[in-house]
């Protein structure tokens, strides 16, 4: 009973982390500009195929498993941050003075467009990914209950959110990040190149969700065009849990939406988990309007 | 102008071997034969033409000559409306066809009006027989849910399953599929459902189902779906070390899941349609293919085949060019076809004709005997 336990806790812990990778985009994005990035689920696709056209490259080149997984989730994060940087660019910033629902449409709008566009430049269809994630021998009596890859999927997530934490606190662009969000006409004033900042903002969100897509890629072994949709969703759902505009707020969402989904379908029925996961997060709002560690902005009048 | 001159030379000269011999037995063919799905359509209308082509060297049926009249529907619905009434005012005594569940549904009422049997060589959606709405229709494939209780019989009988789970991705096909297997264990009383789930297509991740699988003890899963979500499946298997046989429907049987799986997929079984090679009968038509067209016969060609050889033999038995007399003798009297010996059933399905099971071995699907 107490195995099974261990075994559900961390399937939801895996599940957990690649939400997180991808909450973190939408969180932060949505921290400094107030803008829900709904292609945010497309990047993180894109992140998986470039892992994989990578990876198919370097097999030939006779690369160990190991160093495929590092370059591939490398060039993977590189690529997408430049799909993050560019996104922003062309289809966020002209849009900066417009009302809020203009970007939104232009969101869906990259969120279609990148998604098509996959399709035609790749294929509509499933594609095979390599298991980039060895099975490490000192895992084997344990591997009914946690296997390697989850175990890696868990370990380099808190690694990144350590990272992440790390940026935030002590760096330069990290103290330019939080004056931003709190107050961005004042940190202009200051002398912080606003814009800038958006766009670190994107980079770093895009490279997060693309490592989220090396993981599950490699994960579950198969990847295609509407992967990030989805995953996108459940990732915006947990960032809104936390309370959207959070980072600790939606690393925990992310857990908890996780472990609610695979607590659902061990202990009720898989059918369900999707109910269980958005009955949560109704329950959570009516509580919590702001999400879980969301502050509520009082309107000035 | 001279063309003119000699297609009426033509017509005048066969006039007079036309009011000799009998009035012709029409047939409409209707299915796919341009378009997409074209693949699909033309094997069995060559089929109907060679059973065809047989039966009038032999002196034809009730001593008149069986005429075919070929109609395209492309698959599609609103095509296979006007392509039925334009067969029902040819005159036509039966149809075979059409392809396309999605057509044959729509294109089954106007048949029905007009009291003409039809029989379709390929359209599996099981409520076009089980609904009971269409009893002049009838058809020499299984029926999806024919899968769910073959898997429940193989897993139960040859594997020795005690505790089955049955999982199923919630969509039309699949949960048929499932359903079925679920019912035909829990009536069989030989073996238990342990677990009945269904999985979401497209979620990340599929462990805790898994996990529970484990949990319950099943030394069985049964799988209706489709072959990505399978493929998850077996994989997340492999990974917990859970080691025991993996059923899937036609859905999984295919290239596709061997690509995607990869070594994952090796031991895995699945239902298909059956392989007829072993049938002289088959091998037979088979050949008369070969030697009229000089290339293989495609898709559906062995069940088009049957079908016209079924609707021929009835016609026969039947005595007249009535529907309801050649649905009954469709219904009664055992025919001898390139899919086998068979006969239909109450509400339109074949009897004696169903799936096989096949497993991945070494990269490859093969037939278990």
């Amino acid at each position: 009973m107490m195995s099974y336990f261990l075994e559900l806790t961390f399937s939801g812990l895996s599940r957990g982390s690649i939400y997180a990778l991808i909450a973190l985009g939408y969180t932060m994005v949505y921290g400094i500009i107030q803008l829900i990035n709904f292609a945010h689920g497309e990047i993180y696709m894109i992140g998986a195929f470039v892992a994989l056209i990578v990876s198919g490259v370097l097999t030939i080149y006779g690369f160990s498993g190991p160093a495929i997984l590092i370059l591939a989730a490398l060039l993977a994060m590189v690529y997408a941050g430049a799909y993050g940087y560019t996104l922003e660019k062309i289809a966020y910033r002209p849009l900066r003075n417009a009302p809020r629902l203009s970007p939104l449409i232009s969101a869906i709008g990259m969120s279609l467009f990148l998604q098509n566009y996959v399709m035609l430049a790749q294929t509509a269809d499933f594609l095979p990914f390599p298991a980039l994630i060895p099975e490490f021998d000192f895992m084997e009596p344990v591997a009914h209950l946690v296997g390697s890859a989850e175990a890696v999927i868990f370990a380099v997530t808190l690694l990144a959110m350590i990272l992440l934490t790390l940026l935030i606190k002590k760096t330069r662009i990290g103290k330019a990040m939080r004056a931003t969000q709190q107050d961005m006409t004042m940190a202009r004033l200051s002398g912080i190149n606003v814009d800038r900042v958006i766009s670190s903002t994107f980079i770093i969100g895009s490279v997060l969700a693309a490592l989220g897509g090396v993981l599950v890629g490699s994960y579950i072994g198969q990847i295609n065009a509407t992967i990030g949709f989805t995953a996108g969703i459940k990732a915006f759902t947990a960032a809104v849990l936390g309370g959207i505009g959070n980072i600790p707020g939606a690393v925990l969402g992310a857990f908890l939406l996780g472990l609610t989904e695979a607590y659902a379908a061990g202990y009720v029925a898989s059918a369900y988990e999707d109910v269980f996961a958005f009955a949560l997060l109704v329950l959570i709002l009516i509580l919590r309007p702001a999400g879980l560690l969301g502050r509520a902005v009082r309107q000035k009048v | 102008m001279r063309n003119l001159s000699v297609l009426s030379l033509l017509l005048l000269s066969l006039l007079p071997v036309c009011s000799l011999a009998a009035e012709p037995i029409k047939i409409g063919v209707a299915g796919a034969h341009s378009g997409d799905l074209a693949a699909y359509g033309i094997p069995s209308k060559e089929a109907a033409e060679l059973v065809v082509a047989a039966a009038n060297a032999s002196g034809g049926l009730l001593g008149r000559p069986v005429q075919l009249v070929v109609m395209d529907d492309q698959c599609k619905p609103e095509i296979a409306v006007n392509v039925a009434t334009s067969l029902v005012s040819a005159g036509v005594t039966a149809v075979l066809g059409h392809i396309c569940s999605g057509a044959t549904k729509a294109a089954l009422g106007i048949y029905k009006e007009a009291g003409i049997p039809v029989i379709s060589p390929s359209a599996t959606t099981p409520s076009l027989t089980k609904s009971g709405d269409y009893p002049n229709f009838f058809r020499t494939i299984g029926a999806d849910d024919l899968q769910g209780k073959f898997a429940a019989d193989f897993v139960v009988e040859k594997l020795k399953a005690k505790r089955v789970a049955v999982i199923h991705d919630k969509g039309d096909y699949g949960k048929g599929v499932a359903d079925f297997a679920k019912a035909t264990i829990e009536a069989g009383g030989k073996a238990k459902v342990v677990l009945y789930e269904g999985i979401s297509p497209g979620a990340i991740d599929y462990s805790a189902v898994i996990s529970k699988v484990r949990g319950e003890q099943a030394d069985a899963v049964i799988y209706g779906g489709y072959h990505p979500e399978a493929s998850k499946l077996v994989a997340i298997m492999k990974k917990k070390r859970i080691d025991i046989p993996f059923f899937g429907p036609d859905g999984v049987k295919g290239q596709g899941f061997l690509d995607i799986a990869g070594k994952n997929a090796e031991g895995v079984y699945a239902t298909g349609p059956e392989n007829y090679a072993g049938l002289s009968a088959n091998q037979a038509a088979r050949a008369a293919y070969v030697k009229a067209y000089g290339k293989e016969p495609g898709t559906f060609f062995d069940q088009g085949y049957a079908a016209a050889q079924a609707l021929l033999n009835a016609i026969r038995v039947a005595g007249s060019t009535n529907g309801a007399t050649i649905e009954k003798a469709l219904r009664s009297s055992l025919v001898e076809t390139s899919i086998g010996k068979i006969k239909f059933d109450q509400r339109g399905d074949a009897e004696g004709i169903g799936f096989a099971v096949y497993r991945v071995q070494n990269g490859n699907f093969v037939e278990v005997k």
